[in-house]
């Protein structure tokens, strides 16, 4: 007698209308796990792919091996940045609303991830980031102006309106041109890296993915080519449980963490608690400190959540509870800091508020400043001969014929 | 035509140590049609390597690693293997330039061995080029003789665009008119045999008179340049044989200069007939030349099957096939 077969779907464990529930999720106390040396054998540091590495304790202390890395300053400009990316994602989401622009991406919950990982890359470095990293250019004091100049495609978009907003590029800032597509980045950031190996610089590379899209055949591409060619690059894997409705558990498939793809590669993986700024700095500084040294490429999985729609295009009540980010138990990245420069002594409700206002009104100041300089739906957008340019580095005829025949 | 092609690489790899070169069995064995044989003994590992067996990954590595300043020609061992990679190619490569206003730029060659007539069936003899004539931000080359392929393969690893270079793998070893019935012959006696040792560029975007003729012009590129020729003589038609040479971007001064002179034309491809670059072609010569012609424009292409083994020479386009469509649009 042979059972017929059934078809496995995973589901994640709560729906909206239930309790929220993260039980299911292990997550080692701060300061457990050991930091090895950068050059240790990937085969002794596997259990990394499967722990979590977490510096901030809950009562607002940094223990363990991986603390003592940032003083005072650096952890106030780091709270700085992760506010000054909030209060733009909150200001973008309503300039949206208010017909400003077409579309916007924002961070709420992820902001640590990217804004702390900018301060171990160095100038010269290359990031091959998603729409999700804008901390990035926040944390090497990109102007917030230009930023909005792009997301509202005005006359002074350094894009010329030809590309969806929150897709920046900037060279100069180490941030290489986002796409639209998911995970093609991961093998550029390889390539980039390759590059910097054969003409001997000592530049580094990052790849930025998120737990969806690991599922694409890029990222293994990328995972192949970094390994065989021990690309000077880190992989950062950006787990924030959900691509847009659907929950990590369909990317993720049977092994138990993203991380753990790297180990058939060879490459060493850590796994690392997102919300918590000074690990993310740990760990990235500890994946810099490998390529810089040509040991290799390195994987790094960030925990986190996403605790804001996926887009302005999404509502995530309608696929998980309303009250899921709030039972998070990783928490939110800044209340985190917050309450560890308030234990360092550094820091104060009434600081943070002032913080907070400050950060709004820069943000306010900068939103007023590339107003002036026209909205979506203003009059002085790019042009309709911005649309025809740079499509190659030369037109060419049949190009040049159909900008005749548009009549602009 | 395979010697023209090593030797493109390596006039370009000796003048820029930018221009790298990989791709799967490019390295060591020099890639399965030997157009790299040679190239990581005289460069070095870093310069000339194998790669995975992953499309994707070589041309997604290459757009990052022309990102960072290199000029990378890669290989696809079979046109029909470029799928996996069409993301990166036409999502990525193409547009780089256009998406960041020029803050990066994405300067590599994808070289890939095109089209049949070697028993190599469904996966082995594909000719997709209409696939990337449909993309903006690229340009599509494909070279007819060994003195082309040398000066077109330079130019292309020195344009600032990505270039797709389409190498028609029937004619690495000699200029196939289609007779499959008759002797093979190589390049050696081929007056377009001859290469030029050294530096030299044939310009991209400019087509190449093959045949003068005044009574019907022919559209061609790649192995269908040599079919047109033997079809205008075994028929004896006095056709102005055109050979494209880049399909984009293309040169609508050369095709509409003979069209006006012959008032008739014929256009050839191996690729499927349906939504093949004939198509775009037909329509160019119908927009620019319609009140000089004196017969239907007729195309002669690769029936809209998967392309057969065993049936190669029933669907290949060959001399028999333009001779019947050369006859018709003379008696039209």
């Amino acid at each position: 007698m042979t059972e017929p077969l059934s078809l496995h779907v995973p589901e994640p464990e709560v729906r909206p209308g239930g309790e929220p529930d993260f039980s299911g999720v292990k997550i080692a106390p701060a300061g457990e796990v050991d930091r090895p040396p950068v050059d240790v054998d990937p085969a002794e540091i596997r259990d990394k792919a499967f722990s979590i590495i977490r510096v901030l304790n809950r009562g607002g202390e940094a223990v363990g091996p991986w603390a003592g890395l940032l003083s005072d300053e650096d952890l106030v400009e780091g709270l700085r940045h992760m506010m000054l990316l909030r209060a733009l994602d909150a200001r973008m989401v309503i300039a949206q609303r208010q017909g400003k622009t077409s579309f916007y991406i924002q961070h709420l919950g992820e902001e640590a991830v990217s804004t702390a990982f900018r301060k171990v890359l160095r100038q010269g470095d290359m990031n091959f980031a998603t729409y999700r990293q804008a901390g990035l250019l926040i944390a090497d004091d990109y102007p917030l102006e230009v930023m909005i100049n792009q997301i509202y495609a005005n006359s002074e978009d350094p894009l010329k309106g030809r590309q969806l907003p929150t897709l920046y590029s900037v060279r100069e800032k180490g941030f290489f041109t986002l796409s639209g597509n998911l995970a093609t980045q991961f093998p550029q950031a390889v390539g980039w890296a390759m590059a910097s190996a054969i003409k001997g610089e000592t530049n580094i590379a990052a790849g930025w993915i998120g737990d969806g899209s690991t599922a694409e055949s890029d990222f293994h591409a990328g995972l192949v080519f970094a390994s065989t060619f021990k690309a000077p690059v880190i992989l950062n894997v950006v787990n924030n449980q959900w691509a847009i409705s659907t929950f990590q558990g369909i990317a993720r498939g049977g092994v138990g963490t993203f991380a753990a793809r790297g180990l058939g590669y060879g490459i060493p993986s850590l796994r690392v608690d997102g919300n918590d700024y000074l690990a993310v700095y740990a760990v990235g500084q500890w994946a810099a400190e490998r390529a810089r040294r040509n040991l290799g490429p390195t994987l790094i999985e960030y925990v986190t959540y996403r605790a804001g729609a996926h887009s302005t295009s999404d509502d995530p009540s309608a696929y998980r509870p309303k009250e899921e980010s709030a039972a998070w138990p990783l928490g939110d990245p800044v209340i985190r800091l917050k309450a560890h420069l308030i234990v360092r002594g550094v820091w104060s409700e009434d600081r943070h508020a002032q913080l907070e206002a400050e950060m709004r009104d820069t943000v306010i100041a900068a939103q007023k400043a590339a107003e002036a300089n026209g909205t979506m739906h203003s009059d002085n957008r790019p042009s309709a001969r911005d649309m025809f340019e740079g499509v190659y580095a030369e037109m060419p005829p049949h190009l040049r014929r159909q900008r005749q025949e548009s009549g602009v | 035509m395979i010697q023209a092609v090593r030797d493109a690489m390596d006039v370009a790899m000796g003048r820029d140590e930018r221009v790298v070169v990989y791709g799967e069995d490019v390295g060591y064995f020099g890639g399965v049609f030997r157009a790299t044989q040679g190239l990581q003994e005289k460069y070095g590992r870093h310069r000339c390597f194998d790669a995975p067996i992953s499309e994707s990954g070589i041309v997604g590595t290459a757009i990052g690693m022309a990102a960072n300043g290199m000029r990378p020609c890669v290989e696809i061992q079979f046109a029909d293997y470029m799928y996996p990679a069409y993301d990166q190619i036409t999502q990525e490569a193409a547009r780089i330039r256009y998406r960041s206003n020029a803050d990066f730029t994405c300067p590599m060659v994808i070289r890939m061995p095109t089209g049949g007539g070697i028993f190599g069936g469904q996966t082995h003899s594909q000719s997709p080029e209409a696939l990337f004539t449909h993309v903006a931000g690229q340009k599509v080359v494909v070279p007819c003789t060994p003195y082309d392929a040398k000066g077109l393969l330079i130019a292309a690893i020195e344009d600032p665009d990505p270039v797709i270079f389409l190498e028609p793998k029937r004619l690495y070893n000699g200029p196939f008119d289609g007779h499959y019935e008759r002797p093979v012959t190589g390049w050696g006696k081929h007056p377009d045999g001859e290469v030029p040792e050294g530096y030299y560029t044939v310009p991209l975007g400019q087509a190449a008179v093959r045949r003068e003729g005044r009574e019907v012009t022919i559209l061609a590129y790649g192995t269908m340049v040599h079919v047109a020729l033997a079809a205008a003589e075994d028929t004896g038609i006095d056709a102005e044989v055109i050979d494209l040479r880049t399909l984009l971007p293309y040169d609508l001064e050369a095709i509409t200069a003979s069209v006006r002179k012959t008032g008739r034309c014929v256009i050839l491809h191996e690729a499927t007939l349906t939504s093949g670059f004939g198509a775009e072609l037909a329509a160019l010569v119908a927009e620019h030349c319609f009140y000089h012609l004196e017969a239907p424009i007729r195309r002669v292409a690769g029936w809209d099957t998967p392309y057969p083994h065993a049936q190669e020479w029933d669907y290949f386009p060959g001399p028999v096939r333009v001779g019947e469509a050369l006859k018709q649009t003379m008696e039209a």
